[in-house]
Order: structure tokens, then C-alpha cells, then sequence
């Protein structure tokens, strides 16, 4: 079994990843200890820069009583004298049994999944898919709102180019919530994304203002805005300032209102909001750990 | 007596119903170039009994395997094959597009792995015959224009 896409889940298979996470809690937060995965080893081949994801894989494996091996970025290792991805994947395949792989290329996860015998998960693929993350925001999602049927999510940011966005809204929809993109026009949600999403549940909302939408929002999911994206550094100012989530922005939200963000921010939330009950973004993180523990002990057949 | 725009071809194909415009298309998909050593006919505009205009290529001393009809399929799909044995039609066929596209056509993103130098056919699953649309295997890229793509 591997994981390329979160389109590979069914509602059910999500489900059912969501409740063995929750089990999986104690683990993670290392009150109870665990050999699931003793004298398993995880391959774990990173070919960008990534802290979290990579940290938490490590972290979820060496928690259930595995070990890692690989490397986190592509110098000095046969790859950088050119080696193809399918070559290194036949290699790694048979040092390890099971795969994690982050790279630049759309696709790759697949390529790989195509060349391993071992399962293959991926940890993000260009500007593809990330289906772990998706899974962990569920997770984080769910743990605070129980029933994600009719919830209002508001996801704002750079909703064109963002990789976690689009499966993340693909999913929500699909759990029946009702979702609301806030972007500045030129990183709006490209339309073929808003098509698939209105096929599988309640209309999108679209809007271009943060003060509108932020009242009704139960879930505030803020992405990264890139500085690369704007062509006129003062534009970027100006979008940057208009959707910046400090407590002024917070002054008439709903109680409950819970705020999110993939990390890394860089300015995006003030840290001023971290103290807040609004904000998730670091159990987030953390959450990371007992979704990834899941899915490596299902895809290993250790859990069932 | 059968009337001829061109002369009869004792062996051979003939590619017919092709969408109008489409033949020179056709000719570079099926490999058809400079460096040919048989005749080939191309007619175009030519009218159709059934219906409108059509483009019809001839190839003398060559009957087509199955991968190159796909590829006419995909920019042409009513396009009939003859194959011509010692002057008369000896089968025929419609070409149809076949669910799953391998091998013939690159994918459409530029960051897509298939592009890059990995020892993978690119593939496609079709997701619509009517209009053609196609989704990368790889990187769920959507592709309607097939013809731009076709290696
Ligand atoms: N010996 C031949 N040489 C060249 N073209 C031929 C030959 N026999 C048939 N064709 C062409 O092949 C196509 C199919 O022929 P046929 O089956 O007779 O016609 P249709 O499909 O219109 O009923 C027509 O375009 C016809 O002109
Ligand atoms: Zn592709």
C-alpha cells in the first residue's frame, strides 16, 4: 500500500486513519512506549529542505521502535552525480521497508511507488501533493470540532500556488465543510480546483476580504503568502499587511474560532496571537507525529 | 470502376476520415517523415459522403501497428483505417481511443518527473473521450490538447 494522493482515500479509509492516530497519542506525547515497528527501517529521502515533515517521520518511526536511515538534502549523495530518482529508489527499496519521499517534481511520488516494492509515502512532490499534512489538518480539525459536517473553514492565503491547499480543501468538502477562500485576486483558488470541490460538497465561498469572513470562520486556516509570487515588492506590502492575523483581527470572531497554519509563518499570524485560545498551529505540528505513527503502521501491516 | 483522386496503391494503408486539417498532424504522429522510402499521398479538404470535409492520407508498402492508430485516434477519432491489399480494401477499421494512453504523448507540466530524464513512458488515463481530455498518471496534470503534446 503506498500513499501518493489523498484522492487514493476513501471517506472511510480517512476515518479509520483519524481513530488509529487518536491511539496513537500517548506515543507520540512519549507517556506510553511502544515496539509496534521494532526492527523495521524507514527510508527517508528528502531532495528539498523540510523540517517538520521529515522531523515528525523520524520522530513517529523512533517512537514505535524503528529506525531511519536516509538523507535530507541530495549533496553529496549519489543523486547529486545524477542518479535518477528510479535508480535510487531500487536501491533504497532494498535497505529498508518503507519509503518517505520529499522532491521537487510533480509526480515523483508516483514514479516511485512505480520502481519500490516497499510502500512508498509521499511527503510532498513539487507543487503536488502532500497527503500526510492533509491528513494531520483533518486530525487537528476533528480533535477540536468533532463533526467537520456544515463547519465553516476559512482558508486564506496564497491559495493559487499553495501545495497543502487544494487536498486539504478537497478533503473538507468531502467531510460535508463549508469552506470560504479569502485571497487577494491574483492567488485566488484556480478554477478547475473550485469545480472539483463543488462536485463533492456545500459551494465555496470566495472572497477578498479577511473582515467579512473572519466573524463566521469556526476555522481560520492561514497560509504562507510568498514574497516571489509579486513581481512589485510594494504590492506584496501591501497584501501582506491586508492579511495579517494579529489580535486587531481577531476582535469579533466566534470563541471557538480555531486558527491554523502549516507552518513555517513568516508574519503571517503576529506572535502576539500564539498566547490566544485561537491558535493550533503548534498542536498542529505536533499532530504531525501520531497521524504519520498511523500511517506507518498500517502501511508496515503492523496495524490493522 | 472506383474513382481515384490519386492512383490506386497495390499495398498499403489508407488513413480516411480524417478530421479536416488534421493530416499533416497525423503524418507526424504516426512518424511519417522526410525519410520515407514509399509514396505517400496526403489529400486535404477533400468532400465526404458522410458528411462536410475530410483529409485522407495514403501510405504506400506500410500497414500500420496498433500503437500508431491510437495516436489518430486521439486527434482524429472517426478516422478509418484501410489497409489496401493488392488494390482492394482487405480490412478495415475504426480507430478508438483507448482508455489508457502510454507512450505517446509527453505530459503538459514542465515540472512533471516524466519530463525529466527517468526511464518512465509518460501516461495518461482518459478521463473523457468527448472532448478528449486526459490526466497525467503522475501528476494529475489535465490535458485537453493532444495534438501539442504528442511526442
Ligand atoms: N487500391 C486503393 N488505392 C488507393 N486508395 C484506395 C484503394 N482502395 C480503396 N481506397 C480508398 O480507401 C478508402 C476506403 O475505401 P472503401 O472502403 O472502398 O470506401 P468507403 O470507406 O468510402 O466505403 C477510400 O478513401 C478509397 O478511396
Ligand atoms: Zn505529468
Amino acid at each position: 500500500m503506498d500513499i501518493v494522493s489523498i484522492r487514493d482515500f476513501s471517506r472511510e479509509q480517512i476515518e479509520h486513519v483519524l481513530k488509529l492516530a487518536d491511539k496513537m497519542v500517548p506515543v507520540a506525547k512519549g507517556e506510553e512506549r511502544s515496539v509496534l515497528l521494532e526492527g523495521h527501517v524507514l527510508g527517508s529521502l528528502f531532495y528539498e529542505p523540510s523540517t517538520r515533515t521529515r522531523l515528525s517521520f523520524e520522530c513517529a518511526m523512533t517512537r514505535l521502535g524503528g529506525r531511519t536511515l536516509g538523507f535530507d538534502e541530495p549533496k553529496g549523495s549519489s543523486v547529486a552525480k545524477g542518479e535518477t530518482l528510479a535508480d535510487t529508489i531500487r536501491m533504497v527499496d532494498s535497505y529498508c521497508d518503507v519509503i518517505v519521499l520529499r522532491h521537487p517534481q510533480e509526480g515523483a511520488a508516483r514514479l516511485a511507488a512505480h520502481f519500490a516494492n516497499k510502500p512508498v509515502i509521499n511527503a510532498g512532490d513539487g507543487a503536488g501533493q502532500h497527503p500526510t499534512q492533509t491528513i494531520l489538518d483533518l486530525f487537528t480539525i476533528r480533535k477540536e470540532k468533532k463533526n467537520l459536517e456544515g463547519i465553516n473553514v476559512v482558508v486564506l492565503g496564497d491559495l493559487k500556488y499553495g501545495r497543502t491547499v487544494h487536498s486539504l480543501a478537497e478533503a473538507l468538502a468531502m467531510f460535508g465543510a463549508q469552506l470560504t477562500f479569502v485571497a487577494p485576486p491574483s492567488l485566488q483558488i484556480p478554477k478547475e480546483h473550485l469545480k472539483q470541490i463543488e462536485t463533492m460538497g456545500h459551494k465555496p465561498k470566495i472572497s477578498s476580504s479577511l473582515e467579512d469572513s473572519i466573524k463566521e470562520a469556526d476555522v481560520l486556516y492561514v497560509t504562507r503568502i510568498q514574497k516571489e509570487r509579486f513581481p512589485d515588492p510594494a504590492e506584496y506590502q501591501k497584501v501582506a499587511g491586508t492579511f495579517r492575523i494579529d489580535l486587531n483581527a481577531l476582535k469579533d470572531v466566534k470563541r471557538d474560532m480555531i486558527i491554523m497554519h502549516p507552518l513555517p509563518r513568516v508574519g503571517e499570524i503576529a506572535p502576539e496571537v500564539d498566547a490566544t485560545e485561537h491558535a493550533r498551529y503548534f498542536e498542529q505540528a505536533f499532530n504531525g507525529v501520531p497521524v504519520r505513527m498511523a500511517l506507518l503502521g498500517l502501511v508496515l501491516g503492523a496495524s490493522k | 470502376m472506383k474513382e481515384f483522386k490519386v492512383t490506386p496503391i497495390r499495398n498499403g494503408t489508407v488513413i480516411d476520415h480524417i478530421s479536416v486539417g488534421m493530416a499533416l498532424k497525423v503524418l507526424k504522429i504516426i512518424g511519417v517523415k522526410d525519410d520515407v522510402n514509399s509514396t505517400v499521398s496526403v489529400l486535404i479538404h477533400v468532400p465526404s459522403k458522410k458528411a462536410g470535409w475530410k483529409d485522407i492520407v495514403k501510405i504506400e508498402d506500410r500497414e500500420l501497428d496498433p500503437k500508431d492508430l491510437d495516436r489518430i485516434a486521439l486527434i482524429s477519432p472517426n478516422a478509418t483505417i484501410n489497409i489496401i491489399r493488392d488494390y482492394n480494401v482487405a480490412e478495415k477499421f475504426i480507430v478508438e481511443v483507448p482508455n489508457v494512453i502510454k507512450g505517446i504523448m509527453q505530459c503538459s507540466n514542465p515540472g512533471c518527473i516524466t519530463n525529466k530524464d527517468e526511464p518512465v513512458e509518460p501516461e495518461f488515463v482518459v478521463e473523457s473521450k468527448k472532448p478528449i481530455t486526459l490526466r497525467c498518471v503522475y501528476c494529475d496534470r489535465v490535458t485537453t490538447d493532444v495534438a501539442e503534446n504528442i511526442r
